[in-house]
């Protein structure tokens, strides 16, 4: 035991520490040592941009901006991590295993402090204050977003996104990779990349494309520029204003979610089918089972687990979609979900007050997902 | 004898069977790829056009007259570039590159230390990381865009850098602490008995093991940062000197019909660099989504 093993990881079992005797080192000092520790580098980090003015000069050249961030994201972090471990080396051993895991998980922990913690905690407070975040006004903004009618049409237009499109994106998806899999491989990689290539775009961009398909021209001014305009006065219709068409025009908007979201799924479940037994599908087949069934009776129970994960995932994405409606449609029409709201609310109206209740609301209804995550994390802990 | 050639003569009467009965699933996937392909089908031929015809009539009137060379011009990508999306995918490099190396750097070194280190905290620690990945970044916009202000950095490529990097960490420590985690422990061991520390397990070992999911969780970030457009919005604003793509596309698209022949060019501009990344390396990609989402 002269030399204690320098890893860690034989006592992650939660075993009794192997040197009860080591019990002074958990004092004050040793903690102020792990709090410095984890904090000298995101300090040199602040200090370090705060002092270069001319990072903030916007005609300062981008090549060296973008020289001098890459020198500092790497070269430099990794100098301060390796200074921090050589510093901690120097400490008497038992210190030193004590301190050093701060100075790796420190810079990490501070910058999501400030970027996610900090904010989430100030946001919930904002939430119940007024317009402008001077007085205190209790659970007024709260009351106001679940009774005037402008936010709660963006709430049952975030409801209605959220049930719709993981139906559609994982329902596609899961069709398109179930059949594509019994296709040749040459075929399959190809038609699974026009499917998958949407996950490419931008929001913006996505809006964009969709502009020259939802396009529409009144009748007697010009031809139809739009794709479904062209399609449907070709049949003999009159041309349509399908993202002026209260409700369906939501449908229309959501439908660009789809067409972005259903290659990730059905990426996904693709990888998932493809590990599903083949001994597994045989024998089903021997007992006589259609393909129908072996998909139903054999497939799908084994890529549930699978489903579940994609659904939440393509769900979360969905309840935050912005980009989409601030652009095709500036949430008019009836068409405002709750995150552009949100936005207009903070940058439009500056009433902060609503915004960051909109904010919070958006957070609360996505815990029972991170219970879902950390309930996951636990039992692969279990495992390991 | 017999054996091999009964299964000889039965084997192709079922495939040629089975190819019979595959029909439908090929019209089915060819069906739904071509609906998937026609909208950026038609952006791409639109982007290729004379201007006026873009605002005149569909981009699919052209396809029965594509060897017409008076339909096509590359006029709409000449004054696209000219007016400010070169610029703007210039500023787009810019916020991409750093927002992505600072992240991986600080998400490796806390990665590590979550899968192959003890300390006090370490699992409250790592669920809350784990916890914030669901934290929407717009609880985020307010207070950060606060503090941004009264130290003046709004606008300015670091304060970009930072926030993107600090929204995509927990995702990068999760993806990371994951991987490293899965490493074998003998690997480790071994190391550590020829007498390497932390620091040089840390940088000679695990980031070469690691470099699979570091290139996923790169093209990952990437895209997320390359096709922002609210963050680049709220925390560098419209200034067309430092203003991104995206942001650059959504204000054309606001201009309205004036500014419809330029639209098609403009959006491939934004999506030519991501469709080049993300085509050369889905492989990556692929492999770190399912270890994301798909493990456990």
């Amino acid at each position: 035991m002269s030399t204690p093993p320098l890893m860690d990881h034989a006592e992650l079992d939660g075993g009794p520490p192997r040197h009860p005797d080591g019990e002074h080192v958990h004092t004050f000092g040793l903690w102020l040592l792990r709090i410095v520790s984890a904090l000298v580098l995101p300090a040199v980090v602040v200090v370090f941009f705060l002092t270069f003015g001319f990072l903030k000069d916007e005609d300062a050249n981008k090549a060296i901006q973008v020289l001098v961030a890459v020198v500092v994201g790497i070269g430099g972090v990794w100098a301060l991590y390796w200074g921090m471990d050589r510093a901690i080396s120097q400490l008497p051993d038992r210190s030193a295993r004590a301190v050093r895991p701060f100075a790796f998980v420190g810079p990490a922990m501070a910058l999501l402090t400030f970027y996610l913690v900090y904010p989430a905690v100030n946001t919930l407070v904002i939430s119940f204050q007024d317009k402008d975040s001077e007085a205190f006004v209790g659970f007024d903004n709260y009351i106001r977003i679940f009774s005037e009618s402008k936010y709660l049409i963006s709430i049952r237009n975030s409801l209605v996104w959220v049930i719709l499109v993981p139906l559609l994106a994982v329902g596609i998806g899961l069709a398109f990779a179930t059949m594509a899999d019994k296709l040749s491989s040459r075929v399959e990689a190809f038609t699974k990349s026009l499917i998958f290539l949407p996950m490419a775009i931008s929001f913006v961009g996505a809006a964009v494309v969709w502009t020259f398909v939802y396009g529409f021209r009144p009748e007697g001014f010009g031809n139809q520029i739009g794709v479904l305009n062209g399609i449907w006065t070709g049949l003999g219709g009159n041309p349509v204003n399908w993202l002026q068409t209260s409700p369906w025009n939501n449908l229309f908007l959501m439908i660009i979610l789809v067409w972005l979201q259903t290659g990730f799924s059905m990426v996904i479940l693709s990888s998932a089918i493809k590990g599903v037994p083949e001994v597994l599908l045989e024998a089903a087949r021997i007992d006589g089972a259609s393909e129908w069934q072996a998909f139903w009776k054999v497939t799908f129970p084994s890529i549930s687990s699978t489903i579940v994960v994609v659904w939440t995932t393509v769900l979360i994405t969905v309840w935050k979609v912005f980009d989409i409606v601030f652009v095709m449609t500036g949430g008019l029409f009836d068409t405002q979900v709750i995150a552009q709201t949100m936005v207009e609310e903070f940058f439009t109206n500056f009433n902060f007050g609503i915004g960051a209740a909109l904010a919070v609301l958006l957070f609360i209804a996505v815990i029972p997902v991170l219970i879902i995550n950390v309930n996951r994390f636990r039992a692969q802990e279990a495992t390991r | 004898m017999t054996a091999t050639t009964e299964t000889r003569t039965v084997v192709p009467t079922e495939m040629k069977e089975s190819r019979f009965r595959k029909v439908p699933i090929y019209l089915t996937v060819g069906v739904v790829a071509l609906l998937w392909t026609i909208p950026s089908l038609g952006l791409l031929i639109n982007s290729f056009r004379e201007p006026s015809s873009i605002r005149t009539n569909g981009w699919w009137t052209v396809l029965g007259d594509i060897f017409n060379t008076a339909t096509w011009s590359l006029e709409n990508y000449r004054v696209v570039l000219d007016e400010g999306f070169s610029n703007a995918f210039a500023n787009t490099v810019a916020i991409s590159i750093p927002s992505v190396v600072i992240p991986i750097t600080i998400a490796a070194f806390a990665a590590y230390a979550f899968a192959w280190m003890k300390f006090p905290g370490r699992n409250v620690l790592f669920v809350t990381v784990v916890g914030l990945m669901v934290v929407p970044l717009q609880m985020a916009l307010i207070p950060i865009l606060r503090i941004y202000t009264d130290f003046d950095v709004t606008g300015t490529f670091p304060a970009v850098w930072l926030a993107h990097a600090g929204f995509g960490l927990p995702l990068a420590v999760y993806l990371l602490r994951n991987y490293m985690g899965s490493l074998p422990a003998s690997l480790m061991e071994s190391a550590n008995i020829d007498g390497a520390d932390h620091f040089t397990i840390f940088y000679r070992l695990v980031i070469p093991l690691s470099v699979p999911v570091l290139a996923s969780f790169a093209i990952f970030q990437f895209l997320w940062v390359w096709n922002d457009y609210l963050v680049a919005l709220v925390f560098l604003g419209i200034d067309p000197n430092v203003r991104v793509l995206t942001v650059e596309l959504a204000d054309l698209a606001g201009r309205g019909e004036g500014a419809l022949s330029l639209l098609p060019a403009a959006a491939f501009v934004t999506m030519i660099l991501p469709l080049v990344v993300f085509f050369s390396l889905q492989r990556f990609f692929v492999r770190g989504l399912t270890a994301g989402s798909v493990k456990g």
